[in-house]
């Protein structure tokens, strides 16, 4: 039972669906060419650039990643400065037993994936403000732990001194690959996961948990999906952050302001929506190189303009773009085209979901 | 003794925690909402008082005068500019909204206040450091018994508030029922408002408290948040009286864990947080898996 069988309903009107137009296909191969274009970048920018890119893809990653739990899966967490702090953490405990510092940044981002198993059997049975509030618990709780080791020194922090082995220019360049290699295959997979039945099931379960576990959408095992895959993202770009920082304080990465940027980033630019994510990234890069020597007053900024937004434009810029023109940039979604010349539906970006998505029964 | 003293401490400032938490429980019990600019409201009143005192020598308990009736007033206003039009935006919208606010918050008193830290202590003359003797070893603070009994009367005076005042009974009804309670002439949003001004005036007392008991800076606002959450998810979230248990649990394991190491205090707290939630998974499987063998042997 697709969404086929609804043209059944409306008499004489077949409707198709679609997910790829000619504007869809368009934009993704455009994507896919500035990400080409990208992979050059340390062969003709300057150190500067490079450094700044760098960063630019790891405000991407957090702002994805966020957008992944939060705006799809509806699991919103003030608590994800746990996986940042705990993916440069284990990097600087992988170098320090000897691991090559590069594998040691993905390997750690892999442990943080791991650990967030665990703890997502507590936390995915907290609802709402409950889970909000409890993963900021979890990230107070890792901060104190990883201060309890004493190649860390409390809150003195550590260096991943191992990176010192390379020139200042080709550290620079590794770093922008991996970041650009790590931003590209987490982009990859959000975009693929969404498009795929597990996409369906977590929108399902945004939308109504209740209704997608009366229709068979496993909710608990879908919702450990994207939890573990945001720990996982986090933690990359925690790691990558100490690769660009070189210096470890426990209290920098353990910071609630890491959560307040992906916030701001994920509501500006567009909550649920992928493009929406990618937008407010660049937006807060943007603010950030222009008002970031603001101090107190460029976070009172950020944080007005979140609430701002969460009151009057709670879909973000993309959101609002979106509604007006029905552009739809990356094809992660359906729509329904009325075969009688009508267009498409004007908030069909998830008109059809298909139901079937989970399967059997659900459990827990 | 020195463990049963420590225990004594950790009962007392499981008052200050249940004093914090009340709030938050009585918000999450009546509008489901879970205001994440709580703790920065907390500290924002500190400050007042603070202000009040240092600056005009006015007495942090008549302080309390002026901040209370005012922590009212912006608890309406706090629900009708931004918690009601939140809600409207399902469950996620406050979470986001009263995020922004906390940063908002804590950044402005920042920008106000720099960054020393400060306390009441100096203004309340010896009650700061006063205590009754009971043992050798064991001694109470008359200030952290102060706390304590304000919390329990508190906590009782909701209660009761709740239970036979006319607004009580108007905010138990739209906590059940939002839109049928307009059907019975109750304007569900004046409820609400007035709901969110009285948790701003407990809000406002657990303030005065942290002033005065302790340290503060502009960024206090996050783990006092933290502890009332914990405190109240100890509890139960909404039970009243349950957050008064929610905050001596959290107390005690604190001031244990502190004996035991000296990270161990926040340490324990957190500990204690997660092995309740755990517990609480165990009981919900276990009870799941009787009624299932009951079910099949009917």
């Amino acid at each position: 039972m697709g969404p086929h069988s609804t043209g059944t309903h409306r008499m004489r009107t077949a409707i198709t669906v679609e997910r790829w137009t000619p504007l869809s296909i368009a934009s993704v191969a455009l994507a896919v060419a500035v990400l080409i274009g990208l992979a050059f970048g340390p062969l003709v920018l300057g150190a500067n650039a490079v450094d700044e890119l760098t960063t630019l893809f790891i405000y991407v990653i957090l702002a994805v990643m966020w957008n992944a739990l939060a705006g799809y899966g509806g699991l919103v967490s003030v608590g994800q400065q746990a996986f940042f702090g705990l993916g440069a953490y284990a990097a600087v405990r992988l170098a320090d037993f000897g691991v090559g510092v590069y594998p040691a940044l993905v390997l750690g981002a892999l442990l943080v994936g791991l650990v967030s198993l665990p703890i997502s059997a507590f936390m995915l049975r907290l609802k709402a403000g409950e889970f909000a509030i409890g993963m900021w618990v979890v990230a107070e709780l890792a901060h104190l732990l990883v201060n309890l080791d004493s190649l860390v020194q409390g809150e003195t922090g550590t260096s991943l001194i191992a990176l010192n082995a390379y020139a200042a220019e080709t550290r620079h360049a590794l770093t922008y690959w991996v970041a650009l290699g790590a931003m590209t295959a987490l982009l990859g997979t959000v975009f693929a996961l969404l498009r795929s039945r597990v996409g369906a099931a977590i929108q399902a379960i945004r939308d109504n948990e209740e209704a997608a576990d009366a229709v068979g959408v496993r909710v608990l095992r879908t919702k450990r999906i994207v939890f573990v895959l945001a720990a996982f993202g986090a933690g990359m770009a925690g790691a990558l952050w100490l690769a660009t920082a070189i210096s470890f304080q426990p209290k920098t990465y353990f910071s609630v302001q890491w959560t307040a940027y992906m916030i701001f980033m994920v509501l500006v630019g567009g909550l649920g929506t992928f493009e929406g994510a990618i937008l407010g990234a660049v937006i807060f890069f943007a603010i950030e190189a222009w008002f970031g020597s603001a101090g107190v007053w460029y976070l009172v900024g950020l944080g007005a303009t979140a609430l701002v937004f969460a009151l009057f434009l709670p879909r973000g810029l993309w959101g609002v773009l979106e509604s007006r023109t029905g552009w739809r940039l990356l094809p992660v979604g359906y729509r329904l085209r009325f075969s009688d010349g009508g267009s498409p539906l004007p908030h069909g970006r998830t008109a059809s979901v298909p139901v079937h998505a989970g399967g059997s029964t659900s459990q827990g | 003794m020195i463990w049963l003293n420590q225990i004594v401490q950790g009962v007392l400032l499981g008052g200050y925690y249940a004093l914090i938490a009340c709030g938050l429980s009585f918000m999450f019990g009546v509008m489901r909402v879970i205001n994440l600019a709580h703790g920065s409201l907390a500290v924002l009143a500190a400050y007042v008082l603070w202000l009040l005192a240092d600056r005009y020598e006015i007495s942090p308990f008549l302080g309390l005068g002026l901040v209370l009736p005012a922590m009212a007033a912006l608890g309406w206003v706090l629900q009708r500019a931004v918690l009601e039009r939140s809600a409207r935006g399902g469950l996620l919208v406050p979470i986001l909204s009263t995020f922004g606010l906390a940063i908002v918050i804590d950044n402005l008193l920042f920008e106000q206040f720099g960054a020393d830290t400060r306390s009441l202590a100096p203004y309340i003359d010896t009650l700061s450091y006063d205590s009754w003797t009971i043992t050798d070893d064991i001694y109470v603070g008359e200030l952290a018994a102060l706390i304590f009994a304000t919390a329990v009367v508190l906590l009782g005076g909701l209660q009761l508030f709740l239970s036979f005042t006319p607004l009580g009974r108007a905010i138990r009804a739209t906590a059940e029922d939002p839109d049928t309670v307009g059907l019975v002439g109750i304007d569900a949003r004046t409820v609400n408002a007035a709901a969110t001004a009285i948790a701003m005036v407990t809000v406002g007392l657990a303030g005065g408290a942290l002033a005065m008991r302790a340290t503060f800076d502009p960024y206090a606002g996050a783990p006092q948040l933290i502890f009332a959450f914990e405190a109240a998810v100890i509890g139960g979230a909404g039970s009243l009286w349950g957050t008064l248990l929610g905050g001596i649990v959290l107390g005690v394991a604190q001031t244990i864990g502190a004996q035991i190491s000296p990270q161990g205090f926040l340490i324990a707290g957190h500990a204690v947080f997660l092995a309740v939630l755990f517990a609480r998974l165990w009981r919900g499987r276990i009870a799941d898996w009787v009624r299932i063998r009951r079910g099949r042997i009917a």
